[in-house]
């Protein structure tokens, strides 16, 4: 009758019981073993996988609680039914408060436990058929090891994707701790060259002289303390794919090189005469504006031009807080397993600030907050004060803007009042020390009650 | 498949007419010979004064025996039956085995306000339960199928006597 995957033990010390009940369940459908006592049926729990454990609770040796104790840590999902000849409520409390899952009193109705059964059934059903979901729906939000449900981030995927399948150079635009090296890695892992290295290089972490060995190696004798020749980042990339990141900080003299092996695909060690020919893909990234770079003449443009074949913007975290919760899951399922820790995920307050903080350092400031969360909380579910985060009285921090006109700074003073006010007109009226029909022609000039972003015009 | 022996093993004076609509019923649900039989006597040891029911697990044993060769043995009695975990039964049977016990007891429910039919057909539904139990069906999901789980008698009310065609398959292919 049930579906034949659904696994019983049945638990008694009594063969007339275990006779009974085994025969009456293996009748209605169900996979049905016995085991005589508590330590067999431990015995049975850690070496097979059982859907339902119906057990006695009054045993000789190892009691029915201790099973229900043991059974619980050896397989969390299993669904421990406890038998008691007497009802009380004193067992039915210990029992539930271990895990178990309900109790009978002996002899049962039949009925009551054709439907407790069922319960269970439907239930564990449920759970699967849940976490079959959840995982499809986390596949279909990820990209290696990136996960969104942004559109924006969606589009990215689907460029990244296509992209990683061509050579073009990539350039990765985005602020720090948004995922910019994840991003290139997964590009690299979905390339043809993905058997191929993947070698990363800190741009902004070196001095001029020391990149340039990084990066091109060197001949012995190229300089003091070049004892031996030293192969570069682009001989250990390649035929896979050379991340630079930062390119942002490289100095003129360092565009000029890197220029020239974009070109030509070709470069020499430091000290060397031969050119060395490499086959790398190049997927470089700053959190700079480079365009602004280039007109302030500060990074060359022909250099600016080579890199930036195909852009690909990673928006800042606080654009995408639809993600949080998708992040916060795929991070805490990572550090459980890194931490061989429990982690089932925040409460919900946890998660209300999760929503609300600005995330300056982008992911990789969540993914540090969660890890914090992580070592400190004694529940499988991690509270607020587990995070160590800001308390919310402090303003969120502003936006770097670029200078505005008087009429944009006029516009925003006007929304901030509004807002404070809660729309009353009047009052905000008072506060900018301007009339009613001036605020009223403002707000109708700048759109303010139009449902924009800013709309705090009501009365 | 061989035959059934369908007997009276209750307190009260065997309702013969109400047997013989027992043996027609399981004749035409298993397609097989069933004819009613007279057990040499009443297995009274089978019960039980603490929980004034009679065990259908003892009852079982003693039909066994009298199960004709390759053939199925159902006993019928009016007395209300328990298995030791369970606060009742209407009926147990061996799975795949030769014996089956089926009681009136519970399955008069009504029978006052419903009249006499209903019972027969109760009963009839519950012997063709059990001796499918015997035949090696287990419970089945299908609607209206005969050997759907029977907790209480609106489940028995709501079930037809005959096997669905899935189960009438497995009896095939056993």
């Amino acid at each position: 009758m049930s579906s034949e995957r659904t696994r019983i033990l049945v638990v008694d010390d009594e063969e007339i019981v275990r006779e009974s009940l085994g025969g009456w369940l293996e009748k209605d459908g169900y996979s049905v073993a016995t085991a005589p006592g508590g330590a067999a049926a431990l015995d049975r729990v850690r070496a097979e996988p059982w859907s339902i454990a119906i057990v006695d609770l009054k045993m000789p040796g190892v009691d029915g609680m201790q099973v229900l104790e043991q059974a619980k840590k050896a397989q969390p999902d299993l669904a421990v039914v406890i038998m008691t000849a007497y009802a009380t409520v004193d067992t039915a409390v210990a029992a539930m408060k271990l895990g178990a899952y309900d109790y009978l009193v002996k002899p049962f109705d039949p009925e009551e436990l054709s439907l407790m059964m069922q319960k269970i059934v439907s239930q564990q059903a449920l759970v699967r058929e849940n976490a079959v979901l959840r995982r499809a729906l986390k596949q279909e939000y990820r990209f290696r090891d990136l996960v969104s449900k942004s559109p924006a981030m969606q589009a990215i995927f689907e460029l990244a994707r296509t992209a990683s399948r061509a050579n073009s150079t990539i350039l990765v635009l985005g602020e720090s701790g948004s995922g910019k090296e994840v991003l290139a890695r997964a590009i690299h892992q979905e390339s043809p060259r993905a058997q191929g290295p993947f070698v990363a290089v800190s741009c902004a972490a070196l001095t001029e002289s020391l990149l340039e060995s990084e990066l091109f190696g060197h001949e012995k004798g190229a300089f003091t303390g070049a004892f031996a020749r030293r192969k570069g980042k682009f001989e250990a990339a390649d035929g896979g794919t050379l991340f630079l990141d930062e390119v942002g900080d490289v100095t003129p003299k360092l565009q000029l090189d890197l220029l020239r092996v974009l070109e030509e695909r070709r470069f020499h060690r430091l000290g060397g005469n031969s050119p060395v020919d490499v086959d790398v893909r190049i997927v470089a990234a700053t959190n700079r504006d480079l365009k602004k770079a280039v007109q302030d003449g500060r990074f060359r443009e022909d250099l600016y031009y080579r890199l930036n074949v195909i852009p690909i913007a990673i928006p800042p975290l606080r654009q995408r807080r639809e993600d949080i919760p998708l992040l916060v899951d795929a991070i805490l399922e990572r550090l459980a397993a890194e931490m061989k820790k429990p982690l089932d995920g925040v409460s919900t307050e946890a998660m209300s600030a999760l929503m609300g903080h600005d995330w300056p350092g982008n992911v990789r400031e969540l993914r540090n907050v969660l890890e914090r969360g992580a070592v400190v909380c004694t529940s499988a579910i991690i509270q607020l004060s587990d995070l160590g985060l800001p308390g919310r009285a402090e303003p969120p921090a502003a936006e770097p803007s670029p200078m505005v006109s008087l009429e944009e700074v006029e516009r925003r003073h006007v929304v901030a009042v509004l807002t404070h006010t809660g729309g009353n007109v009047s009052q905000s009226a008072r506060i900018l020390g301007i009339d009613r029909v001036t605020l009223y022609n403002k707000i109708k000039k700048w759109g303010l009650r139009r449902g924009s972003e800013e709309d705090g015009g009501k009365e | 498949m061989g035959p059934v022996l369908i007997g009276w093993i209750g307190e009260d004076q065997a309702d013969l007419a109400l047997l013989g609509q027992v043996v027609r019923g399981v004749s035409r649900a298993f397609g097989c010979e069933a004819r009613t039989f007279e057990p040499p006597l009443t297995p009274r040891h089978a019960l039980d004064p603490r929980r004034n029911q009679h065990a259908s697990g003892v009852l079982l044993h003693w039909l066994v025996p009298l199960a004709p060769p390759e053939g199925r043995v159902l006993g019928i009695t009016d007395q209300d039956l328990f298995i030791p975990i369970l606060t009742y039964v209407f009926g147990e049977a061996q799975l795949g085995g030769a014996a089956a016990v089926v009681s009136t007891a519970r399955l008069s429910d009504g029978v006052e306000e419903f009249g006499h039919k209903v019972l027969t057909e109760r009963l009839i539904k519950e012997a063709v339960h059990e001796l499918g139990h015997c035949f090696g069906l287990r419970h089945c999901l299908a609607a209206g199928c005969v050997m759907g789980r029977s907790s209480g008698v609106r489940d028995v009310d709501a079930k037809g006597r005959t096997l669905c065609a899935d189960c009438r398959a497995r009896l095939r292919g056993q």
